[in-house]
């Protein structure tokens, strides 16, 4: 779950990160009245989770009250790369020495959380030529250090000694910090800035591991899901939403996967992923069959290779859902093979549903039914 | 031979009176798994599928040679019994749990790497010694004896293409299901070292997914292979940025891409397998066989 700016910015403040003066508002009256409290220049920033908030004009340069209220008036009303602007950040606008990044995630080939730096900020870090990038693996046994942060500083040219130097001591391992105690599979400052003889975080993106929302439970929650993608969500399904015909259900990540590549290879184009998962059903499935017709595809592909997931359960939420609606109102096409098949095929010939063998066949034979 | 797990390994079921860990308890001794014990703690002293359950993990190795764990509990419970079993001294360890936080895995591999023990998953369809042992939630009718290695990173795609080697004749050493999350304990290459060396096994299955770069290292290792790899990759058609069901499998940055991981095994000497079905005809094909 990626977290607003003005999140990230109050985490990095709870955990000793310095950042700009000011908060968060939702309208511009506020907004006015967190600028006349910073009594100067400011800036106002759109919160929306997407980049390029500048380039969309999403961040203005306000000098008075006045001005921030108009700033904040004109950028509430924006729709950023499809996102509203609900709220915006206003703050101190910073005297820029230096910017810099830095930041700590996951890299899943060397299983082990890693620290990316560069005495070059401001832009995106994969804009970034090899050479001023640094990167170094923090060894989950050892943890987080001094010696480390000192050493990421060293490289990044900055004197451990000076005032700058103290202070990013601090600052990666309170970056380290974050990641474990609140889960963060991403923490970015980009840009860090030097202001005299401050260091602060001009901006902050932070994502909180998904699978950790059990023990994560005092955080903000941000939606960042389409409704259908909340719907699947809240069954406990994994859905992406694509901009083909054909509504397609699997039960497995690598299967559903699978099957898309199969559609496509054969000529049809795919509306969703969902992976219904192992052992989904019969309540379940047919819930997420709703969500499939929500989509108004030409026709359905269900691809169901039955371990866990019973393929009755599965028959039985189609013959539901045809109850209810009084038949299907696209083609079906079904590939059912697994646990209880021929009773899951029993039940879906009575309701003139034919079940295949072979995930190639039912493919085919959706194409043909979608054109 | 098969690697990791045959008929002589002594199993534990973590978290057995569990609903779905006593349904698959069943289903693989049903195999032929050897399952010694089970161990929930607080239900010690109960039977399931006649197997005795222990409070821990030490209490069962007192009593049992235990060379092998899978691992059936919640999500937040997953790190404590993978270290429990770690510590214990157990050497593999295969954990199904889905939704383990990240910076859980990455402590329970540290730690198994410093006892020198096998980890697969989390989020893993488990393991299948071809008619000798299996491990995990696979169904049981697919999985026979014979000479093709299988290594992936997805279940039911697995599930999917071991099926059509089954009906094409084609039986498995071992199939090694490393899970589909971002820190898992096995690479690709660990387990085709394993297969390499491995006796019984005489030809590769590769299957991955977009995501990572676990393939690309892969490529470089199957150049210096002796055993013929046929791999198939799925995602081909996932759309950058977003993440298809698995935590690991997401095009994150212009990194992760499906041609990318097929150049790299194509050049490597794999045969790539354009769709799942296709996979048994080229494994006949690279071994001679009709």
């Amino acid at each position: 779950m990626k977290m607003f700016e003005y999140m990230g910015k109050e985490l990095f403040a709870k955990f000793g990160i310095p950042t700009p003066k000011g908060r968060m508002v939702t309208n511009p009256e506020d907004a006015a009245k967190v600028a006349a409290e910073i009594g100067g220049p400011c800036v106002v920033k759109s919160q929306v989770l997407s980049g390029k908030r500048g380039k969309a004009g999403g961040i203005k340069f306000p000098n008075t009250p006045e001005e921030a209220k108009a700033a904040a008036k004109e950028v509430l009303a924006m729709t950023i790369q499809g996102l509203p602007v609900e709220c915006v950040l206003v703050e101190e606008k910073l005297k820029i020495d230096k910017e810099l990044y830095m930041s700590i995630t996951v890299d899943g080939s060397a299983k082990q959380a890693v620290m990316i730096a560069s005495a070059y900020g401001g832009m995106e870090i994969e804009a970034q030529p090899e050479e001023y990038i640094i990167k170094k693996h923090i060894d989950p046994e050892l943890g987080m250090h001094p010696f480390f942060a000192r050493d990421v500083i060293r490289q990044m040219g900055v004197a451990i000694n000076s005032p700058h130097g103290k202070e990013m001591v601090k600052i990666v391992q309170n970056l380290y910090k974050i990641c474990k105690e609140k889960d963060a599979e991403l923490v970015e400052i980009n840009p860090l800035v030097f202001s005299d003889d401050k260091v602060i975080a001009a901006d902050a993106k932070v994502t909180i591991d998904d699978d950790a929302a059990f023990r994560m439970k005092d955080l903000p929650l941000v939606d960042d899901k389409s409704p259908a993608e909340r719907a699947a969500a809240d069954l406990g399904l994994s859905f992406v939403e694509l901009d083909g015909d054909i509504a397609v259900m699997a039960n497995g990540a690598g299967i559903t996967m699978g099957t898309l590549d199969t559609l496509q290879a054969f000529g049809g184009t795919p509306r969703n992923f969902l992976d219904c998962g192992g052992g989904t059903g019969r309540e379940a499935t047919a819930k997420a069959l709703k969500i499939l017709l929500g989509l108004k595809p030409k026709s359905m592909f269900i691809n169901i290779f039955g371990g866990i997931t019973r393929c009755d359960d599965v028959a039985n939420a189609f013959k539901d859902i045809n109850t209810e609606l009084g038949g299907f109102p696209v083609p079906v096409v079904i590939r059912l093979v697994g646990t209880n098949q021929e009773a899951g095929r029993e039940i879906l010939k009575s309701i003139g549903i034919e079940a295949f063998d072979f995930m190639q066949d039912a493919a085919r034979r959706v194409i043909e039914l979608t054109k | 031979m098969a690697i990791i797990i045959d008929e002589n390994t002594n199993v534990l079921v973590m978290g057995i009176t569990g609903r779905q860990a006593s349904f698959h308890t069943k289903q693989m001794l049903a195999y032929g798994t050897k399952i010694v014990a089970g161990c929930t703690p607080g239900k010690g002293g109960a039977v399931v599928e006649g197997i005795p359950v222990y409070n821990t993990v030490r209490e069962a190795c007192e009593k049992h040679r235990i060379d092998a764990s899978v691992i059936f509990v919640p999500a937040p419970a997953t790190k404590d019994a993978a270290l429990e079993n770690l510590e214990a001294g157990v050497k593999v360890v295969v954990i199904v749990t889905e939704g383990v936080p990240v910076f859980d895995e990455i402590d329970i591999v540290a730690y198994a790497k410093r006892k020198g023990a096998y980890v697969l998953g989390p989020n893993t369809f488990g393991i299948v010694s071809g008619g000798k042992c299996k491990m995990g939630i696979p169904p049981n009718q697919y999985f026979i004896k014979g000479d093709i290695g299988v290594v992936a990173r997805s279940g039911t795609l697995t599930y999917e293409i071991v099926g059509n080697l089954t009906a094409n004749g084609l039986g498995q050493s071992t199939v090694v299901g490393m899970g589909g999350d971002r820190a898992v304990g096995l690479t690709f290459v660990d387990v085709l070292k394993m297969f390499e060396t491995d006796e019984q096994t005489k030809a590769v299955v590769l299957i991955g997914e977009i995501g990572g770069n676990n393939e690309e290292i892969a490529a470089e290792y199957i150049k210096e292979m002796t055993k013929p790899v046929v791999a198939f990759i799925a995602g081909k058609s996932a759309p950058p940025g977003k993440r298809m069901g698995h935590a690991g499998a997401i095009i994150e940055r212009g990194k992760g891409t499906y041609q990318g991981k097929v150049d790299a095994l194509t050049a490597a000497g794999a045969k790539v397998a354009p769709l799942p079905f296709e996979v048994p005809a080229l494994i006949k094909e690279a071994l001679g066989r009709k």
